[in-house]
């Protein structure tokens, strides 16, 4: 009777795991039922961002003027973003924690499409996008079918950083951090996205290979870029995770070369060390989108603040304040009165043909960036590979 | 008796409800048992057992890579990954695991002399400024400390410069598997020094007199009185050691080089990216089944009498 007690015990406990697990995996729906304008501000708008995407230099206006505060939680990491809106497993999802908007970078943003964690919105409610760069009006990474799953706000190459002292002369493309000049002071970030800049190396350097977009990689493409970087590791210091480390590694010397963003450039020269970045082309490259949750409890606070943040002039601050460009031209004007010549200084003036040598990050899936085909790898292959690579 | 019934009949509605009740759990002792140990228990059984159970359950699951959806058909597959060859997996479980035993015994080293000193030589005043300062830096951030060792190891930092005041030369301990120990063996290293210590101040001192007596002499007493003696609190130490390096992925990350991925580092990556809770979950039982086997071990050597 004891043992069989025990049994039923089990069995119950079980059965409520399972159904924990058991929410009907759902397809991802075409927007209908969009709102058609912006209603009354709830008061409160809670956000995942990158840190200082709603920095108080900015936000402390839109607050006064809409009534909405903002609660923020600042990821560190495009997984811990993702992880942060997904929930750990398969029931919650969707801001089911609370969140209302999200500022996921192009590595994280179909992730959360696909999820379903976030929503089609709609882009006529905000008035700056006719405005954007033609590169991040639709971009394959947060639109589907002509469906907008958020508004693109800012963006940004990844860059070539460099120790003036060490590296004399200015790199003019990326293979100081494949070769053995510099063995022992390389760094680049720990993320399986690195697999894109190594295969956008190889189709320069490897033709043969046949890749066609640093995304979108079949398994002999994946396998090469995968070999590529296992033959970087030796020359390398350290992978970075977070901004602060590589940054501190330059500052104290330990790394001469490697692949940051431009933000980390800015510190370090803020911080007066011998540093300067160069950009490459090709290069690999960020653009993040602020997306609304599925289950945002906020709707028309999120809406007033992606219609706010891509105004010129919080553009153009936001830009000066992470180091980063607009998807707005029109701040341009903006970048120049805050500190003269950065609009140049980032970017913002070039040619359309400049963006095309920029490859935004996007996640890998199996079908080849939605063009129904067949034969990419997705990014849990992408990220087995980069297990394979640093374990 | 009847005084008494007198009482519950004078008090106040909620009074006399609340003394019936007081006299009931008086006269069926096991009824108060119940009600002090169900609360916890259930707690026990839901969040700790319950959590495993989840854990352990979806790691014979899979996620589907387009939605990250799981997928509830059961199977082997993440098991399959982990222990096939040409994969990273078991390689990084030994490095963790040899990581996790070399940092056991390095504190074991270090923390005997200083929890015999304390326990047996030093005087009250001694004792409690040791003690303090053992207890000190667990006041202070896991994260500050292991920020200030990653400082202290970078090139330019304060170990190679008393290594060149020594005229020794410099040494590239920082962001490789050296830097992951000595860092390891300082977080920690409380952990062990205040179970051993409480294994040592049990000994009576009449055993030592005894030893001696019977010709011992300090070597000789150490190995055969006092270090038996002190065998489950140098064990229990070595549980919390062993498992808190087993289970640790911030100090890999900050203080590691490119090949010092922990069991936690992959489990943390899997889980952020595509959600791939499943195969988190296969690799995060192999810890359990090292400390399962570790626990047992111990066990045996006594240690959960020195707890």
């Amino acid at each position: 009777m004891r043992i069989r007690k025990k049994y039923v015990l089990s069995a119950v406990l079980l059965a409520a795991v399972v159904a924990a697990f058991a929410v009907p995996a759902a397809s991802v729906q075409a927007g209908s039922g969009l709102p058609t304008k912006i209603g009354k501000g709830e008061g409160r708008l809670n956000v995942i961002q990158w840190p200082a995407y709603t920095d108080k230099s900015f936000a402390k206006k839109f607050e006064q003027q809409t009534g909405c505060i903002i609660h923020r939680k600042t990821a560190g990491s495009s997984n811990e973003m993702f992880s942060l809106m997904h929930g750990s497993g398969g029931g919650g999802g969707g801001g089911a924690n609370g969140y209302d908007l999200v500022s996921a970078s192009g590595d994280a943003s179909l992730r959360l499409i696909y999820a379903r964690d976030v929503k089609p919105i709609n882009i006529h409610l905000i008035p700056s996008w006719k405005n954007f760069l033609p590169a991040f009006k639709s971009p394959p990474h947060n639109t589907i079918n002509g469906v907008h799953y958020g508004v693109s706000v800012q963006w940004g190459p990844n860059t070539l950083i460099y120790n003036t002292k060490k590296v004399k002369q200015a790199p003019k493309n990326w293979s100081l951090i494949y070769s053995k000049k510099y063995a022992g002071h390389v760094t680049v970030p720990n993320n399986p996205i690195q697999i894109a800049d190594a295969a956008l190396y190889l189709m320069q350097t490897r033709p043969s290979l046949g890749i066609k977009d640093p995304y979108e990689l079949t398994l002999k493409q994946l396998t090469a870029a995968g070999a590529l970087l296992a033959r970087q590791k030796p020359l390398l210091k350290r992978y970075w995770v977070y901004e602060a480390d590589e940054i501190q590694s330059f500052q104290n010397g330990d790394v001469w070369i490697g692949a940051g963003w431009p933000y980390q450039t800015l510190q370090l020269q803020k911080a007066k060390a011998p540093i300067k970045e160069v950009v490459p082309l090709p290069t690999t490259g960020w653009a993040d989108t602020w997306m609304l949750a599925r289950r945002a409890a906020h709707p028309n606070c999120a809406y007033m603040w992606m219609k706010y943040v891509t105004t010129p002039q919080v553009e153009a601050k936001q830009a000066l304040v992470f180091g980063e460009t607009p998807v707005n031209p029109k701040a341009c004007p903006y970048m120049n009165k805050i500190k003269k010549g950065s609009c140049a200084g980032y970017h913002l003036n070039e040619p359309a043909s400049y963006y095309q040598k920029i490859k935004f990050w996007k996640t890998p899936v199996p079908t080849c960036g939605w063009k129904k085909g067949n034969g990419c790898m997705d990014y849990n292959a992408w990220q087995q590979a980069w297990a394979r690579i640093t374990g | 008796m009847a005084a008494d019934a007198g009482a519950f009949e004078a008090g106040p509605p909620g009074r006399r409800a609340r003394l019936r009740l007081s006299g009931l759990l008086w006269r069926r002792p096991w009824l108060k048992a119940l009600g002090l140990l169900t609360p916890p228990l259930a707690v026990f059984v839901i969040v700790y057992i319950g959590a495993l159970s989840v854990l352990f359950v979806s790691s014979f699951w899979t996620v589907n890579a387009f939605t990250a959806a799981i997928e509830h058909t059961w199977t082997l597959a993440n098991y399959r990954l982990i222990f096939s060859s040409g994969q990273p997996y078991l390689h990084i479980a030994a490095l963790t695991l040899e990581i996790a035993a070399a940092v056991t015994l390095t504190d074991a080293v270090l923390a005997f002399p200083l929890a015999y000193f304390m326990a047996r030589l030093a005087g009250g005043r001694t004792r409690a400024i040791l003690f303090v300062m053992v207890l000190l830096p667990l006041w202070s951030s896991y994260l500050v400390r292991v920020y200030a060792w990653q400082a202290m190891l970078s090139h330019d930092g304060a170990i190679n410069w008393w290594l060149n005041k020594l005229g020794l030369p410099d040494q590239n301990l920082a962001y490789t598997n050296w830097a992951m120990w000595i860092v390891f063996s300082y977080v920690w290293l409380p952990f062990m020094v205040l179970p051993v210590y409480a294994g040592l101040e049990r000994i009576p001192d009449s055993y030592l007199e005894a030893s001696a007596d019977l010709g011992a002499r300090g070597f000789k007493t150490l190995r055969s009185v006092i270090l038996p003696l002190a065998l489950p609190g140098l064990v229990a130490g070595s549980i919390f050691t062993f498992s808190l390096t087993l289970g640790d992925y911030i100090t890999p990350l900050l203080v590691g080089g490119p090949s010092s991925q922990f069991i936690g580092n992959v489990v943390y990556d899997f889980v952020g990216i595509n959600a791939n809770v499943p195969f988190a979950a296969a690799f995060a039982t192999i810890p359990l089944l090292i400390m399962g086997a570790y626990l047992l071990i111990a066990r045996r050597l006594g240690a959960f009498e020195a707890l």
